[in-house]
């Protein structure tokens, strides 16, 4: 099997896969980085969702080895510690998780939101921008609620 | 109310393991040396299997075994069940057709189970998969509702004629007919309440393992109910006894009813895995989660409503036909009987009702309860009904209703259920303030200036909930009484664990538990922690659907709290030199009255377990307690749901401008959990009511069987709600609180349809509502309004 190398939350990994192992499969199977979720087949649920070079990509649609030399950041990676990102911290204030099955891609989504549209998010913009996620339970009111509260906190921050 | 005791906002516990990825949920369990399974499914709704020829496939890298219905008859491995009787008309008791959990000589939807292939990785289970070759005996399938029981429709059980499986009637026909022959207006619905998929966002997944030393068994499945799973595992299918016998359901991500039941696939995992002795995993991917989930909803229904000349009603008449697929699943037959039609009375006084129920096999996947299950169905219906009644005889909708509420309890329908608290109108006349329904006018008048049409609906539901009286469920067919179990264990440093029976998957139970036992208590709240979804750890539970964990779960707990009280107290006595009756326990401290004696709850614990200052013969050391709660009524939460929508003839797209809620709930443990449950449910009923439709073509095959067929709501075609909440106390359990988990979903879907209507000007349009069908509809309308000018 082939082997292929990237760093994962900072650290170098590397792995033997069978060349049609999926990101999310390396992610989850051999480095046991289970916070990335599968919800989907057809890259509609943006549960998988992690950074591939500071993109948000839904790690359900890309070949691991396509992703040699790759800087991935998974939900793992988000946190200093157990001091959390403020967008994780923002989901927690603003109830914008329930089953918290999705909540690894809302998130991961919404910090890559951040990077390309600001600290200054109107609801429209979030509501747009999470085209490609789904939640079940939340009806997304406090998610929305979240990822702005998120954004202006990431603003602050810096 | 203290800050984190019952009643406060408090942020979850949980949240911190969800938000960085911590979570456990099934498929990320791998346990030692597993094996992988892929499910072989029928590509056919109907056909024979006259042949499976497994040897090619069995000689595919990494195989470890093949089985098909052959292996399961061959261990004797019971069938699914149906825990719920439901008799016909005349007696008779349902036709439960046999339900393997590997496919016997027939099967009956496209996804039902032909073999199970199991190997070392998924990869290589799928690939051995393709070179099984199956000889099937193509049948003609039935997959209409409305069809299923015509003469000469394709026969899905030999054992029910007519594809029937009950005619089922409930309430006085006599009186009811009588009532319409004398109404002065009688208002009429034929409709359609649209077959939904429950897609939870985690897909269902299983780890069967065996353990030859304890000969046990051991599942970690997605379950809202793992003893419940248990059970029928046990004593029903037959895999092993109880007690050697472990369902662990970690977290679970969102269950809304479809992980409720027993299916084929976990049966299939934790029986393989004897035999194959390895533990055996399966994780659904989301196309067999459309297929083979229990799907929900799915009626035919004509419902007549009869009114005298004041206006009131005076009787309701209801005809339903409900798909319940091709097996009956683990809840199917009360779905659309005793948890549809108690409900028909909505939140009014109506003095008959007759509804008839026809419940019919189809070659589709079972359907079962998916969340308000029956409730929505009966909202939906009287909600309609009132809202053209209302049209009809040109009243206003809201003051319609209002006439006709309920304002006297408790209340006694004519089907069954006695209301035993509610104020409908305070509800109402919150809403009515919330919603500006004052200024309707001018926002159509708006909408109108711009060419599109703006409309306002109402929604006033009733549930029950916190099911169910034990005694009553079994009058009424239920195979189990519908109880919980609580379990208060407290250590001697004085830090509490509860062992629950109820399951949290997404509810936040070890967040609002936590707050019912630290404010009960006085203990810091990060004291308590709350262990449920292991049949090993928690003694019994019958789990969580229903919107049954806090008025039963906690309730539960309540009474396991009342003992530990009346324990410590005891101890406190000694520890203090008096009489218990002399004690007053609060904010935590044992306090003699009338002194400045006192010892706080930790020390009280410790005592208890070091049983220094007591005799261990006449009071035994320890603090631990177990209780279990059988509720003495439902519950019923109501509340009154407003939409305003805005349509755009010119592309038949519907936009929510405006969503109001009120709903009762009685108490409230933790308002902001509230809230987001009211918030899921609406969104998952505008779902129904907008978007979702699970459609079979008439060979059987699911054409929505994937998120890019089947439309989600998404964030952006969702409003914020505006939330507010009336509270009569529920008197029926000791914490007066009535439940709210599946209230959005059984109030939105009227709502939205009403106010489309509203704006449409006439009733000619079925849920789901797409923009095509709206688009078709406004056509009509500004025919209508083009005719009229």
């Amino acid at each position: 099997m082939p082997k292929v190398s990237m760093t994962v939350n900072g650290k170098p990994v590397s792995g033997d896969v069978d060349s049609r192992t999926l990101l999310v499969q390396f992610l989850r199977e051999t480095l046991r980085l289970t916070g990335t979720h599968v919800g989907c087949d057809t890259s509609q649920c943006g549960c998988c969702v992690v950074h591939v070079d500071g993109d948000a990509v839904k790690s359900c649609t890309a070949l691991a080895l396509s992703l040699e030399g790759a800087d991935v950041r998974t939900i793992e990676g988000l946190a200093n510690g157990d001091k959390l990102h403020p967008m994780q911290e923002a989901f927690r204030e603003n109830h914008g998780l329930q089953c918290g099955f999705c909540t690894p891609g809302m998130i991961m989504t919404a910090v890559e939101l951040v990077s390309r549209k600001g600290h200054t998010l109107d609801e429209k913009t979030i509501r747009e921008e999470l085209e490609g996620n789904l939640c079940r339970c939340t009806g997304y009111h406090n998610i929305v609620k979240a990822i702005a509260a998120g954004a202006t906190a990431m603003g602050a921050k810096a | 109310m203290s800050a984190q005791g019952v009643g406060a906002s408090v942020l979850r516990k949980e949240d911190f393991r969800f938000v960085t990825g911590r979570g456990r949920y099934t498929d990320d369990i791998n346990r030692p040396g597993q094996a992988h399974a892929f499910f072989l499914r029928s590509p056919h709704a109907h056909a024979t299997i006259n042949r499976i020829d497994h040897a090619a496939a069995s000689k595919m890298p990494g195989v470890v075994a093949i089985f098909t219905g052959d292996d399961i008859a061959a261990d004797k491995v019971g069938g699914l069940i149906c825990g719920w009787m439901i008799h016909s008309k005349d007696g008779s008791p349902m036709k439960a057709g046999a339900h393997p959990a590997l496919a016997q000589g027939k099967v009956r939807y496209v996804g039902d189970h032909v073999a199970v292939v199991i190997a070392d990785t998924y990869a290589q289970a799928r690939e051995a998969a393709e070179k099984i070759v199956v000889d099937y005996g193509v049948l003609p399938a039935v997959t209409d509702t409305a069809d299923a029981a015509r003469t000469g429709a394709p026969q899905v059980h030999d054992i029910a004629p007519n594809n029937t499986v009950y005619n089922w009637h409930i309430g006085d026909k006599g009186a009811t007919d009588a009532a319409f022959a004398s109404a002065r207006h009688v208002a009429k619905i034929d409709l359609v309440n649209n077959r939904l998929v429950p897609n939870a966002m985690e897909p269902r997944a299983a780890v069967g393992e065996y353990d030859d030393a304890s000969d046990g068994l051991v599942l970690y499945t997605t379950s809202q109910n793992p003893h419940v799973a248990r059970l029928v595992l046990s004593a029903f299918i037959g895999l092993a006894p109880e007690h050697r016998f472990r369902v662990i359901a970690p977290d679970v991500g969102g269950g809304f009813g479809s992980k409720i039941f027993i299916y084929a696939e976990e049966t299939v995992c934790v029986w393989a895995a004897r035999k194959v002795r390895r533990p055996v995993k399966w994780t659904a991917d989301r196309t067999e989660a459309f297929l083979s989930d229990a799907h929900g909803r799915d009626h035919v229904t004509h419902g007549e409503l009869a009114l005298d000349a004041a206006g009131k009603i005076t009787a309701m008449r209801v005809r339903t036909t409900a798909n319940l697929g091709a097996y009956l699943s683990t809840f199917s037959s009360c779905v659309p009987t005793y948890l549809y039609a108690l409900l028909l009375s909505g939140q009014y006084n109506i003095p008959n009702i007759y509804a008839e129920v026809d419940a019919v096999y189809t070659n589709t996947a079972p359907v079962d309860a998916y969340r308000g299950a029956g409730r929505p169905e009966a909202s939906f219906l009287v909600e309609r009904l009132m809202e053209i009644a209302a049209r009809e005889t040109g009243k206003d909708p809201a003051e319609f209703r209002r006439a006709n509420f309920i304002t006297a309890f408790p209340h006694q329908t004519p089907v069954i259920l006695a209301y035993d608290a509610g104020n409908f109108a305070a509800s109402l006349d919150s809403a009515l303030k919330l919603a500006d329904y004052a200024n309707i006018g001018k926002r159509k008048a708006a909408s109108a200036a711009q060419g599109k049409l703006r409309g306002i609906g109402f929604s006033a539901y009733i549930e029950a909930c916190g099911i169910a009286p034990s005694a009553a469920v079994g009058s009424l067919g239920a195979g189990v009484g519908l109880w919980e179990s609580a379990e208060v264990r407290v250590n001697p440093i004085g830090t509490v664990e509860i062992l629950t029976g109820s399951h949290s998957h997404g509810q936040g139970h070890e967040t609002t538990f936590a707050q019912l036992v630290s404010g009960r208590l006085g203990i810091p709240f990060e004291n308590v922690s709350i262990v449920h979804g292991d049949t090993d750890k928690v003694q019994m539970g019958m789990g969580t659907y229903g919107s049954r964990s806090g008025a039963v779960g906690m309730s539960a707990i309540v009474k396991a709290l009342d003992k530990i009280e009346a324990k410590a107290r005891k101890v406190a006595g000694h520890c203090l030199e008096a009489s218990p009756d002399d004690i007053e326990f609060r904010d935590g401290k044992f306090t003699v009255k009338g002194t400045d004696k006192s010892i706080d709850f930790p020390s009280v614990a410790l005592q208890a377990y070091i049983a220094h200052k007591f005799n261990g013969q006449d009071l035994e050391p320890g603090l631990k307690e177990s209780a279990f709660w059988d509720p003495t009524n439902f519950t019923f939460p109501a509340g009154v749901h407003i939409c305003e929508v805005e349509v755009d003839p010119a592309t038949g797209v519907t936009t929510i401008e405006k969503w109001t809620a009120v709903d009762d709930f009685g108490n409230l443990v933790n308002p902001m959990i509230v809230e987001g449950q009211v918030h899921g449910g609406i969104a998952q009923g505008v779902g129904q009511a907008l978007f979702e439709g699970a459609v079979y073509n008439t060979d059987g095959q699911l054409v929505t069987a994937s998120f890019m067929d089947y439309q989600m709501p998404r964030a952006d075609n969702l409003p914020f709600y505006d939330v507010g909440t009336t509270n009569t106390p529920c008197p029926s359990n000791p914490l007066g609180i009535k439940g709210c988990g599946e209230a959005g979903a059984i109030a939105a879907p009227p709502a939205v349809i009403n106010a489309l209507t509203d704006a449409l000007g006439h009733e000619d349009i079925a849920m789901p509502a797409s923009p095509l069908a709206v688009w078709r509809a406004a056509r009509k309308t500004m025919a209508m309004k083009t005719a009229a000018e």
